[in-house]
């Protein structure tokens, strides 16, 4: 390739700072959505053999249903979309460089997050004393196996959201830089996405 | 993130408007409307989830590219599912 | 150590050290190196070790079937040897190799950018791969018997330990996804100013395709070990027909991945040919616009296709008529590529060093594997042939006579810029013939043997297969030897090749305008590109 001018690279230096902040920040949201992509293709394998054995097994999957709690599944529905917000209104707090604001929602945001898993916890529990486990039928090994990994997501959304809360209150975050905020923020809200399909899928259909 | 950001006053209608699907799924879901209840329950579930991506994952003011790599997976989604269906209906 | 220099121009490399990227020395500057060549050569050394590891396998799988009736091994330790064959080669070579080795090494540097998008991330997608292949390791205890496809029933039920190994696999696929999502965020915001998509080199447009359906793709794979294993641990009925599961389904599932997966492996063949033909014929690539797009659509295509593996299983009569269809449009595309890259060789002004030699026995192998695919995707055919050997010829047609004939390619054209030293013409032409000679009388046996009837992994033979298979078994070691005299002449290229100029070879892309080794920074400044990477003309210059 000939004719190259002069162009001056930025920071030799590190491998950090080699992408100007815009840059950055377009490059993280595109990152973040390509992850995000493969989390639809994850649980996708798990929607598949849902829309399969539900057309071979209706009979499973409506007396199945039946024995969901739904209106702890509808709780549960109505605390992560609270969920979303609380972290939708974190960032919009630290876009305005508002830490403290920042780290009370991403804290709210912690505290809904466990009461979805501790409402979880509590089904799981019921089902396992009436003798509903992973290997009863096809409907509960699907139930288990979504709400399951689901739930793992959650729970790692939970490490995410607390690793970020600890660095706002070390002053890592401010108007000018907050791209891990957001990052965790769509993560999140992808959780909450699942959710508002699986909870119709098993709770509410037979 | 970019110029256009919601702002507080929409993610807080945006959640309101999210109660209030949850609570149509839920009371929908009592009316016994056949196959037709799969429909309507994933139609809600799609409204709740476009409300979520265009405005609490800000795809709204988000570029071409940034759509594109959000749509995608779902093309193959449907992928998956129409392909493994092909066997398992017509057996 | 010989100090020659060539031509008369002393080495150089744009930077204070002229072992470049190489200076740091000691264990900890590459465990925590953020440097995407470094993280690239780890990729290539472990990867490479496995392909060694899985050639053994190879060699006592031929050795096993010199002699029909139960010699030498027992038949259970056969089932092990041929799985662990296919899984180490699959997973921890041949998918890897080319992505995350050069991948990772060629990527920002053929974009003009000093690193990619997410260097951690980088970092983190080889610990993983490492983690995997502990992971991996331990499972061993109770090794595999279920074949590297680990079909249910079988898998969900078998002694062995499939639960830990499905771990293990799951590792690997993330590091697979990370490497993709990488090279995706890379390639779309780091290239260097005036580098637009069609300035790229295609081994570009190559890594971009595959990096779409490593995304896609691996997922899936990933749900699908997660449930084996949980069928095995939890009692979870999904394959289980007598929980009202389907084995079939954890097939659909398995071919969904491991069918785009093949594409993964050939794509960045594809993309290393495509630098080099044009190289050593002295002219422009032909059809740059049509290799470029015809790599997107076999990304794309491969997705459409996972049930021509399912034919024999009792699919639905739509479903085999559909794949069977679909199977052909994928085709195409690659036969497009073929065709430009003889283009671009005729009237060109050909040299035959060895990356031209790979890339040559590439084109020619390929062809052969991909024909024989076509001969499969007919449903009427592949009815007959399907688990013969047939399969097996084709396959490795087109992963190794593919895959890894474009790796060494690769390995050839770009061992003086990784390494700073050339390679030895001497050593190298005659593991090439070696390679050459004992990978078409080890697979093109097989061909005959599956089309008469031979059933693959099978432990003993009717009589009537002997002299085929020892023919075959034969060829191996012609193969192995090769391969050793190859390897013979990295190590000693690494000690004692001839130092390299930053370019060997009067190509034209951006990684031979730094130094071989190229500095750590890639570019003392970066470039701004004002052409494409193919203005070869002629050997004058």
């Amino acid at each position: 390739m000939s004719g190259q001018s002069t162009h001056h690279g930025p920071g030799a230096a590190g491998h950090e700072a080699h992408m100007d902040p815009a840059t950055a920040r377009e490059a993280a949201t595109l990152g973040i959505w390509t992850f995000l992509a493969t989390e639809v293709l994850l649980f996708g394998g798990l929607f598949t053999s849902y829309i399969i054995y539900r057309i071979k097994y209706p009979q499973i999957f409506y007396e199945g249903h039946l024995k969901l709690d739904h209106v702890l599944g509808a709780i549960n529905t109505v605390v992560l979309i609270g969920s979303s917000l609380t972290v939708a209104l974190g960032i919009a707090a630290i876009r305005k460089g508002k830490v403290g604001l920042l780290r009370l929602y991403l804290f709210l945001t912690l505290l809904l997050a466990g009461t979805f898993l501790g409402i979880k916890y509590v089904e799981y529990t019921e089902k396992f004393s009436h003798g509903l486990y992973p290997d009863t039928d096809i409907f509960f090994s699907l139930y288990f196996m979504l709400t399951g990994l689901h739930g793992l997501h959650v729970l790692a959304g939970m490490v995410l959201l607390g690793g970020v809360l600890f660095l706002a209150g070390r002053g890592r975050y401010s108007e000018s830089y907050h791209t891990p905020v957001e990052i965790s923020g769509l993560y999140w809200h992808f959780v909450d996405l699942v959710w508002i399909y699986l909870f119709p899928l098993l709770y509410l259909l037979g | 993130m970019k110029e256009h950001d919601s702002g507080t006053r929409t993610y807080i209608v945006v959640w309101g408007a999210l109660v209030m699907l949850t609570v149509v799924t839920v009371a929908v879901s009592y009316v016994h409307l056949g196959m037709m209840n799969v429909f309507v329950a994933l139609l809600i579930a799609s409204a709740k989830a476009s409300l979520v991506a265009l405005f609490f994952m800000h795809l709204r003011y988000e570029n071409r590219l940034v759509w594109g790599f959000a749509l995608a997976p779902l093309f193959f989604l449907v992928l998956i599912v129409v392909g493994t269906l092909s066997d398992t209906l017509f057996r | 150590m010989r100090e020659t220099t060539w031509n008369g121009e002393k080495p150089q490399n744009g930077s204070a050290s002229p072992r470049g990227y190489l200076e740091s020395k000691g264990v900890w500057a590459w465990v925590y190196t953020l440097d995407h060549k470094r993280i690239g050569v780890m990729y290539m050394y472990t990867t490479l070790f496995f392909f060694l590891a899985g050639g053994v396998f190879a060699l006592l799988i031929r050795i096993k079937l010199l002699f029909p009736g139960q010699h030498i091994f027992t038949n259970q330790t056969y089932n092990v040897l041929f799985t662990m064959h296919g899984a180490l080669m699959i997973f921890l070579f041949v998918i890897p190799a080319i992505p995350s080795g050069l991948g990772n090494f060629f990527i920002p540097l053929h974009i003009g950018a000093r690193d990619v998008a997410f260097p951690r991330i980088n970092l983190m997608s080889y610990w993983v791969f490492v983690a995997g292949i502990v992971v991996i390791l331990f499972s061993l205890v109770r090794p595999m018997d279920t074949g590297w496809t680990f079909y249910t029933p079988y898998s969900a039920r078998t002694a062995a330990d499939v639960t830990t190994l499905s771990f293990g696999i799951f590792l690997i696929g993330m590091s697979s996804i990370l490497t993709g999502l990488n090279f995706l965020v890379t390639i779309h915001k780091l290239r260097a100013p005036g580098m637009t998509w069609h300035r790229m080199p295609l081994f570009i447009w190559s890594m971009y395709a595959t990096s779409i359906i490593q995304v896609l793709a691996t997922p899936v794979v990933g749900i699908t070990f997660l449930l084996l294993a949980m069928e095995r641990v939890l009692g979870v009925g999904f394959f289980d027909p007598a929980k009202g599961g389907d084995p079939i389904l954890f097939q659909h599932f398995f071919w969904f991945y491991s069918h785009p997966v093949v594409y993964v492996m050939i794509l960045p063949a594809m993309g290393i040919i495509s630098e080099i033909v044009p190289a050593f014929s002295r002219k422009p690539i032909f059809g740059y616009k049509a290799i470029a797009y015809s790599s997107m659509a076999i990304a794309v295509f491969g997705f459409f296709v996972w049930g021509h593996h399912m034919f024999v299983t009792g699919m639905s009569g739509t479903a085999v008529i559909l794949f069977s269809l679909l199977t052909y449009s994928v085709a195409i595309p690659t036969a497009i590529k073929v065709f430009n890259w003889i283009a671009t060789m005729y009237r060109g002004s050909i040299t035959f060093e060895s990356p031209m030699l790979y890339a040559l026995t590439f084109i020619f192998l390929f062809v052969i594997g991909g024909l024989t695919g076509m001969y499969l995707g007919a449903l009427g055919a592949d009815i007959h042939v399907h688990d013969t050997y047939f399969i097996v010829a084709h396959f490795h047609y087109t992963m190794v006579g593919g895959t890894v004939m474009g790796l060494l390619a690769g390995l050839h054209y770009w061992f003086p810029k990784m390494t700073g030293r050339m390679l030895s013409e001497k050593m190298g032409r005659p593991a090439w013939l070696l390679i050459f000679i004992g990978f078409n009388v080890t697979f093109f046996t097989q061909f005959i043997l599956g089309f008469e009837g031979m059933p693959r992994r099978y432990a003993e033979y009717p009589a009537q297969y002997q002299a085929l298979n020892i023919l075959s078994t034969v060829g191996s070691w012609i193969l192995a030897t090769g391969i050793l005299i190859m390897f013979a002449n990295f190590v000693r290229g690494l000690f004692r090749g001839a130092l390299a100029p930053p370019n060997p070879w009067k190509a034209l892309s951006l990684e031979w305008e730094t130094g071989s080794p190229p500095a750590t920074e890639n570019f003392e400044e970066i470039p701004t590109v004002t052409d494409w990477p193919y203005g070869y003309a002629g050997r004058q210059t």
